[in-house]
């Protein structure tokens, strides 16, 4: 909403600088967005008439023009305007006079023609928006005097951003009460006297749809001159607040929704039939609005009709069929009440966002339209003429908005705002606000004015007792809370400390957006049901992800293309997975890396990237769970990864993660260069991690057995530690895997490993002959079970 | 007799000079091996009447102990010289670069929410999380903003097409919790927030800090109280704040805080739109229709709520200067926050 200083000041005057009036109304809720001048600054600019214009003698462009400023002899002033004609009255710019864009008129020959002066176009004086010829000002201006006071430019714009709750604040009517209640200052409104009508025309009206509109007011003009114009004062208040000229009788219907609130739309009274009739729209009907396009209004839109169908969209739009122009003489003027659930919601359903609609769905007074109509009336009249006829109105008192009466007791307003007002300050208070207040026992009944459509408990009247009283003067202490102790169980692993690792071993957090790039899920995840999102920012934002890889990927590759080789990236965040009916939100920790595995380093250990370098990373996560070994790596394939170097990871026979290099077609679909390898477990399996429980240490020392054993490539690692462990018994303590060869002495297809044996009891040491008898068992064992054969 | 001394001050003299364990073996078996000058000294002591014996074989021995303690003393010289000469050799640059993995660092947000979450689980709240999808009744309708009610359209809500929609603050969390738990609750709820809406300063999803406590006797200048408390001590700084009334659908009274602008210090620059203010926070007493769709008794329970958006808080105390960067996830972004 924006409105200009001296219009409001029209209605209430405290005697407050603008800076503290916007502060003022800031603290009271009224966010003031800013504060601008009306118009640049500008001085030495009086109004003239041109008397006589004569052609410039060497200059086709140019005329000679005498004008009158309403002291002994006109002015010769050289002008190029092509609208310049006799009599016409403009701006003329004095010589000394200085203009926007530090242009300084001086007396001036142009092409061998004195001129002393300029007339000037609304854009030189940085007012208007085109700059097409000179500014018309009306026929009746004061000549000579002074331009900027005579339009009251030294004024300011105030621009304020009001809440939803606010719509009584839409309008100069509406601000001034506020500023009034703020500085206890009583309002100076403007008349709005009946206006006696001069003929007996009515138009009938007939609400078939009371509670969208329990209130419907018009009346019949007629006899308007089409010639008229809107006077330049009402322009100006216009053009301050935003709105341009379309003729007077828009401007005078603007003009009633700026100052008192109340939208009102004019109909062509030539092009009505039959009478109004506000109802619900019924099927096949069709409206051409006055923006030009065509809706089919669907059984929830009320609409006002006439015999013939649909005139306008109630509250948010007028219709092209019944719409006013140039010739109309006569009109019906609408002022009405529409209830603002009918009305909120609506306009976006058509795609539109109107003045009007803005006010109805946010609350008009339900009480206003017979004043407004009687101003409106008054106004048209006083500038376009024409014979007013008595105003007609259909209400339905019943489905007016009710009028709470709100018990407001003094104990509760102490307990909501922490401090005890004095009652005779809260009763003032509410007074000031339009309130009626009435003692019942320990508490008051208070009734709000019709106008305000926020208030309707006892909430609702302690925030406007504390918002004029003034937030800042409320007190302010620190709360007293219970010092509970919380729980912390140590059982589980807090996402923290995941984090934590992973930053240690070179890992930067990233976050990523929920919703991914479908093709790019759809190469990861093929085999998840995606949730598309109804209305995505954009199609590459689509749908939400099922993984945390289609968006680590992507940063990845943003970060490759941006010269960083060396990536290893983390997030932890929901994935959404349809399963089903059902819909699952669980939180996943993953990863990327890429490039060489340590940063570059004069050390000169380089080498490729592995797989295992990932493998190490997860590890140290499993590690903190201290269940290390209950996770399982066993070898299978996924769609995003590269076979043979992809491990489900599983935990009591569950899938809880994937790792595994990026498939190299995908990584070349989704344009990464290097080799990505990638992990993802889901969080809720991995911060399940146990409280320590000590095991005796033993204080007999320990021995150390090595073996090596060769067995056919495809037994695994985990198997041949399992058989191990198995035939180990109660002596083994460790088993270290120190080496995998293959090559000379290996036969083809076959792999060497070599394991250390630490083997220790708790209550003595141990004898050789038991040691070599575990190992001769151990051994055994691998035999049997996978033809192993000592190296 | 001085034959024995002038002989123990020749070895003595020649083991100052030998500079190697080499040449000090050869000195000792010249003198005192097998066949060594005092050894056979002590051999020749038979043919001396043998009176005399005891005397010269003193004297023999003590020429021996000088000898060896003078070449005791000479190793350990040259065992010393040695050892300084090797690890003269073992010297290294210590102004190379140390060797290893260099550590990565967390986002700037889980960084501002870590701090925010300390801060207030240092005075009892306790941090829960919701989810993101969410059904229109915990996001809008049991938050008081009913279907087509304006405030609808501040937040540009993403739907699904089965009408569920994802939440546009975490104030869903409230609803939550309130539903399951008994006050007093002291609960803040950080989480990912989306809203249709992309441009200088707008990210379609973005991170919230919700926070609420409900109890007996909660009033506005407990609000007050901690949201001062919190600014001051998340920016580090003895800031102005000041509560202005606002509107959300779920508390009443609301409140916008402003707090100084800590880029000019009130003074005024582009950041504050040269008001000397900033908007970091939105709050207020809980809505009695909130605590009536909860089943929360409103007369004898009130409570307040809160709401701040992280890459705000991020952005101002950190300076970083677009929104759009915490989401770019360019490490050289990143890396600045380690």
């Amino acid at each position: 909403m924006r409105f200009s200083e001296q219009w409001l000041r029209e209605w209430v005057n405290p005697a407050i600088s603008t800076t503290e009036l916007a502060n003022q109304v800031t603290m009271a809720g009224l966010e003031v967005d800013s504060v601008e001048p009306a118009a640049p600054p500008f001085k030495g600019v009086v109004m003239g008439r041109v008397v006589e214009l004569s052609p410039h003698p060497t200059a086709e462009r140019l005329q000679i023009a005498q004008v009158d400023i309403g002291q002994g002899s006109a002015l010769t002033i050289v002008c190029g305007a092509p609208n310049v004609t006799v009599g016409m009255v403009a701006p003329v710019a004095l010589e000394g006079a200085e203009l926007p864009g530090d242009i300084h008129i001086k007396k001036t020959s142009l092409r061998g023609i004195e001129s002393n002066g300029m007339l000037c176009s609304a854009l030189e004086l940085g007012l208007g928006e085109s700059g097409e010829g000179l500014w018309a000002l009306p026929d009746d201006s004061p000549l000579g005097v002074d331009l900027r006071e005579w339009l009251g430019l030294d004024d300011c714009l105030i621009e304020i951003d009001l809440t939803p709750n606010r719509g009584d604040c839409l309008s100069i009517s509406g601000i001034a009460r506020e500023v009034g209640v703020l500085n206890r200052c009583e309002l100076t409104p403007v008349s709005a006297n009946p206006v006696e009508p001069d003929i007996d025309v009515t138009f009938p009206v007939v609400i078939s749809a009371p509670h969208a509109c329990p209130r419907y007011a018009g009346r019949v003009i007629r006899g308007l001159n089409p010639a008229a114009t809107t006077p330049l004062w009402m322009i100006e208040r216009l053009r301050r607040s935003g709105l341009r000229s379309l003729g007077p009788m828009v401007d005078i219907t603007n003009y009633l929704m700026l100052e008192l609130g109340q939208p009102m739309h004019a109909f062509d009274l030539d092009k009505l039939s039959g009478r109004i009739d506000v109802r619900y729209a019924v099927a096949g009907e069709k409206l051409e609005l006055l923006n030009g396009n065509t809706i089919v209004p669907d059984a929830e839109t009320l609409l006002i009709t006439d015999a013939n169908g649909p005139l306008a969209l109630a509250g948010i739009m007028g219709g092209q069929s019944s719409a006013v122009g140039p010739d109309t003489r006569n009109v019906f003027l609408e002022s009405a009440f529409f209830n603002p659930i009918i009305i909120a919601g609506r306009a976006r359903r058509y795609g539109l966002h109107t003045d009007s609609s803005h006010r109805f769905e946010r609350g008009v007074d339900p009480q206003l339209q017979k004043q407004a109509l009687e101003r409106a009336t008054q106004l048209l009249t006083d500038i376009a003429g024409g014979q007013a006829g008595p105003i007609v109105e259909a209400a339905i008192p019943e489905a007016l908005p009710a009028e709470p009466a709100i018990r407001l007791r003094p104990g509760r307003v102490e307990r909501l705002l922490g401090l005890s007002i004095d009652p005779q300050e809260i009763t003032d208070i509410l007074r000031w606000l339009g309130m009626a207040v009435a003692s019942e026992g320990d508490h008051w009944i208070v009734a709000p004015p019709s106008f305000r459509f926020d208030i309707r408990i006892e909430a609702d009247l302690i925030e406007e007792i504390g918002r004029i009283y003034g937030y800042s003067r409320l007190p302010s202490h620190r709360p007293v809370i219970r010092s509970e102790m919380a729980p912390q169980p140590e059982a589980k692993l807090s996402l923290d400390r995941l984090r934590e690792t992973l930053v240690q071993r070179g890992y930067q957090e990233a976050i990523t957006y929920s919703f991914v790039d479908p093709a790019s899920q759809q190469s990861l995840a093929p085999e998840q049901q995606t949730l598309s999102l109804a209305n995505p920012i954009s199609a590459d934002l689509a749908v939400m992800r099922t993984s945390l890889w289609p968006g680590l990927l992507k940063a990845a590759r943003n970060n490759l293309q941006r010269q960083q080789d060396r990536v290893r990236i983390f997030e932890s965040g929901l994935c959404f997975i349809q399963a089903g009916d059902d819909l699952v939100q669980d939180a996943y920790l993953g990863g990327v890396i890429c490039g060489d595995p340590l940063p570059e380093q004069w050390t000169n250990d380089k080498r490729a990237l592995d797989f295992f370098d990932l493998k190490g990373d997860v590890e140290s996560l499993l590690t903190l769970t201290g269940r290390l070994a209950a996770f399982n790596f066993v070898a299978a394939r996924h769609p995003a990864l590269q076979p043979g170097q992809s491990a489900r990871i599983e935990h009591d026979h569950r899938v809880v993660g994937w790792l595994g290099a990026v498939h190299p077609r995908i990584a070349k679909q989704l344009d990464l260069t290097g080799k990505p390898f990638v992990f993802e477990l889901r969080l809720a399996d991995l911060q399940q991690a146990r409280v320590p429980q000590f095991s005796e240490l033993s204080r007999f020392p320990s021995s150390r057995r090595d073996i090596a054993i060769i067995v056919e490539e495809d037994v695994t690692a985990q198997a041949i530690r399992e058989c191990i462990r198995e035939h180990g018994a109660d002596l083994l303590r460790e088993i270290l895997l120190f080496d995998v060869y293959r090559g000379k002495g290996v036969p083809d297809g076959h792999k060497s490993l070599a394991f250390g044996l630490i083997l220790q009891d708790i209550s003595r040491s141990l004898m050789d002959s038991e040691l070599e008898k575990t190992v001769a068992t151990i051994v055994t064992g691998l035999e049997k079970r996978f033809g192993a054969k000592l190296r | 007799m001085e034959e024995l001394a002038k002989l123990v001050l020749e070895a003595q003299m020649a083991l100052a000079q030998a500079d190697d364990l080499g040449r000090v073996e050869q000195l000792r078996v010249n003198y005192l091996g097998k066949k060594g000058v005092l050894t056979e000294r002590l051999k020749q002591l038979g043919k001396l009447p043998p009176e005399e014996r005891p005397a010269a074989g003193q004297a023999i021995n003590d020429a021996k102990q000088d000898i060896v303690v003078a070449i005791e003393a000479r190793k350990a010289v040259l065992a010393e010289a040695q050892l300084d000469a090797q690890l003269a050799n073992e010297a290294v640059d210590v102004t190379l670069p140390g060797r290893g993995q260099s550590p990565g660092g967390l986002h700037p947000i889980t960084r501002t929410m870590s701090r925010i979450e300390s801060l207030f689980t240092q005075i009892g709240f306790s941090v829960l999380e919701g989810p993101e999808i969410e059904d229109d009744f915990h996001n809008f309708e049991a938050l008081n903003i009913p279907d087509h009610h304006p405030a609808r359209a501040m937040h540009d809500t993403f739907y699904f097409d089965d009408g569920r929609l994802l939440r546009t603050h975490t104030s869903n969390v409230q609803i939550r919790v309130m539903s399951v738990q008994p006050p007093p609750l002291r609960v803040i709820a950080p989480g990912r927030v989306y809203r249709c809406d992309s441009d200088l300063t707008h990210t379609p999803m973005f991170h919230q800090v919700e926070g609420f406590l409900v109890d007996e006797g909660v009033s506005f200048a407990d609000l007050k109280g901690i949201l001062n408390d919190f600014l001051r001590n998340f920016f580090e700084r003895d800031l102005q704040v000041r509560f202005r009334p606002s509107y959300f659908p779920f508390t009443e009274p609301s409140a916008e805080v402003d707090m100084e602008c800590v880029i000019c210090n009130g003074v005024g620059c582009r950041v504050c739109k040269q008001s000397g203010w900033i908007e970091i926070l939105g709050c207020g007493m809980v809505h009695p229709e909130v605590f009536a769709h909860v089943d929360i008794d409103s007369e004898r329970y009130t409570g307040f709520a809160f709401g701040m958006g992280v890459e705000r808080l991020a952005l101002l105390r950190y300076g970083v200067n677009d929104m759009r960067l915490f989401f770019e996830n360019d490490l050289r972004f990143l890396q600045q926050f380690r």
